[in-house]
């Protein structure tokens, strides 16, 4: 740029011809820490309580197996409605697609803070109509019923990314199956839902770390987890900054670990059909 | 005398408001070859598709064998009839419609071993056969993705054959291949007539109709209009329509 002033240019040219060999990822590495260190700095020099946060780490990450325990059985859950979800959303029968359509759409339709404090405050309503040996099952404890708002709302979402993998599978191929007398459920046992699945393993793993950030969420009907913790102890000693970078980190941690693996994962399934093959080029 | 093994009688076929067969009727005779061809939109691949009932008949009947389907609602009884036509009619499509997520042994095995619950060891050991008779006895291990457009359908050939099927019904099996790789699969289909299958073809292979029908069949606007030996209808059509198309297509 014309406006550049010359010493700047030329120290810049300078610069990057010294750095040439550096490989680029290192230099955004590099960008990175300064950054980080920038940061530490102001925050040392405006009254940061590092004491205070290491005191309080301990609790706060303690958090962490609960938000994990929470993700995990919420997409296990997921996964399951989700599959019978775009099953029922493909299915010629009006009632099995109708119940499938309304759910989809109400869940999309309504906020998950509400689902999840609906599953539970709402349902012990639901109590008195059932008979007594059967209360319980309307009286979720704060941790089944997060899991349960999760799991029943990222199904919905869900539902959609199985559909289209089903979906994605040729029509050819299903009539190769009719034709060789594989009945319809032969059919999608054997035929789609094994293409299928290899093709929804990539965003289910998205969804997955999507979770993990949203689990905070069950904090609001009092699961201690990760965000729960930091935002309580935060509050109470007016150390909010403190506590919140420390679960901050956690998410950050948990969730880069999980998208290096899945980047690994979609390299690995776009890879296709070709795997074990004979010869080795 | 040789016995009927495909019946059909005053099939009827619409699509919404389109009448795709009228009153079409064809009987088979087991080990005939009868090729199919016309224009296309004459209906050629809907009729083919109803005697295995991946096209519902508006009305008819259909038998195969003593297996007699008339037009009706999908009741248990109808079903199975349909799934034992379909256990004796092997199809080979123009698009291969190979199973790309399992391997070409997978791929014939799969409907023995899932249909009739075939030990997979017996049937890989049938299939292996079938696949040296294609020529492609060296690919088992392969993905379809890596093979040419001709070694896809002789693997879909394999497949189809797997089910040892009484009829064979092709449509248009070379029409999505390179020149060079018709041969091959013109090939498989001619070994496969000498050892006496019942065939009924949909092509324009005129060479392939000339030295391997029975009988062909000329197909116009859903209807069956000529039908004789290959020497008569290539040589001598009857038909104002099937000369023309003849002449389009020699
Ligand atoms: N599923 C369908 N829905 C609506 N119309 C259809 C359907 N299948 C076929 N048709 C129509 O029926 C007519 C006959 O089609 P068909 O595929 O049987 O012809 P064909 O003789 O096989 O032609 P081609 O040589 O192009 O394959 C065409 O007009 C086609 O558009
Ligand atoms: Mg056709």
């Amino acid at each position: 740029m014309a406006s550049v002033p010359i010493t700047v240019r030329r120290a810049r040219d300078a610069l990057e011809a010294r750095t040439a060999r550096v490989p680029y990822r290192v230099k955004l590495a590099l960008v990175w820490v300064v950054i980080f260190v920038v940061l530490a700095v102001l925050f040392l020099s405006y009254g940061f309580d590092t004491d205070f946060m290491l005191e309080w780490a301990p609790f706060i990450l303690g958090g962490t197996g609960i938000t994990l325990l929470v993700s995990v059985c919420s997409i296990v859950l997921a996964t399951v409605l989700a599959l019978i979800g775009a099953l029922a959303r493909l299915s010629k029968n009006p009632v099995i697609n109708g119940v499938a359509s309304l759910y989809v759409s109400a869940i999309r339709g309504t906020p998950l803070i509400l689902q999840i404090t609906f599953v539970f405050l709402a349902f012990p309503q639901f109590a008195r109509f059932a008979p007594t040996y059967m209360e319980g099952a309307f009286l979720l404890p704060a941790i089944p019923a997060g899991i349960l708002a999760l799991g029943v709302n990222y199904g919905a979402y869900m539902t959609e990314i199985f559909r289209a993998g089903v979906q994605s599978v040729g029509h050819g191929q299903i009539e190769a199956a009719h034709a060789l007398a594989m009945s319809p459920t032969q059919t999608t046992r054997r035929i789609i839902l094994p293409q299928a699945v290899r093709l929804v393993i990539p965003p289910t793993g998205n969804e997955f770390i999507a979770m993990l950030k949203d689990s905070a969420l069950v904090s609001f009907i009092g699961v201690s987890e990760l965000f729960f913790r930091a935002s309580k102890v935060g509050q109470q000693n007016f150390r909010a900054m403190e506590t919140l970078i420390v679960a901050a980190a956690m998410y950050w941690l948990v969730t880069s670990v999980f998208s290096y693996f899945q980047a690994k994962l979609e390299r690995k399934m776009a890879r296709g059909y070709v795997r074990e093959t004979s010869h080795g080029h | 005398m040789a016995t009927d093994v495909i019946t059909i009688q005053q099939l009827d076929k619409h699509f919404g408001d389109l009448h795709v067969l009228k009153e079409v009727s064809l009987m088979v005779q087991s080990g005939e070859v009868v090729v199919l061809f016309g224009r296309s939109g004459s209906g050629k691949s809907t009729l083919l598709r109803c005697i295995n009932f991946l096209e519902e008949p508006s009305s008819g009947v259909i038998q195969v064998g003593d297996l007699r389907v008339e037009v009706g609602p999908a009741l248990r009884a109808r079903r199975e009839k349909i799934r034992q036509i379909r256990e004796r009619c092997g199809m080979v499509f123009q698009e291969f419609n190979l199973f790309p997520h399992l391997t070409v042994l997978e791929n014939v095995i799969e409907a023995p071993c899932t249909v009739k619950g075939e030990a997979r060891e017996k049937a890989s050991k049938r299939a292996m056969v079938l696949l040296e008779r294609v020529g492609l006895a060296e690919k088992a291990k392969e993905y379809p993705i890596r093979l040419s457009g001709g070694q896809k359908q002789r693997v879909a050939i394999a497949r189809a054959l797997a089910m040892e099927p009484d009829i064979m019904l092709f449509d248009e099996p070379t029409s999505a291949l390179d020149p060079e790789l018709i041969g091959e699969v013109l090939a498989a289909m001619r070994d496969l007539a000498r050892d006496g299958m019942t065939m009924i073809v949909v092509t324009h292979e005129m060479g392939f109709a000339r030295e391997v029908a029975n009988r062909m069949v000329f197909m116009h606007e859903g209807q069956l209009v000529e039908e004789g030996p290959p020497s008569q209808i290539i040589g001598s059509p009857a038909d104002e329509r099937t000369r023309r198309f003849l002449e389009a297509v020699l």
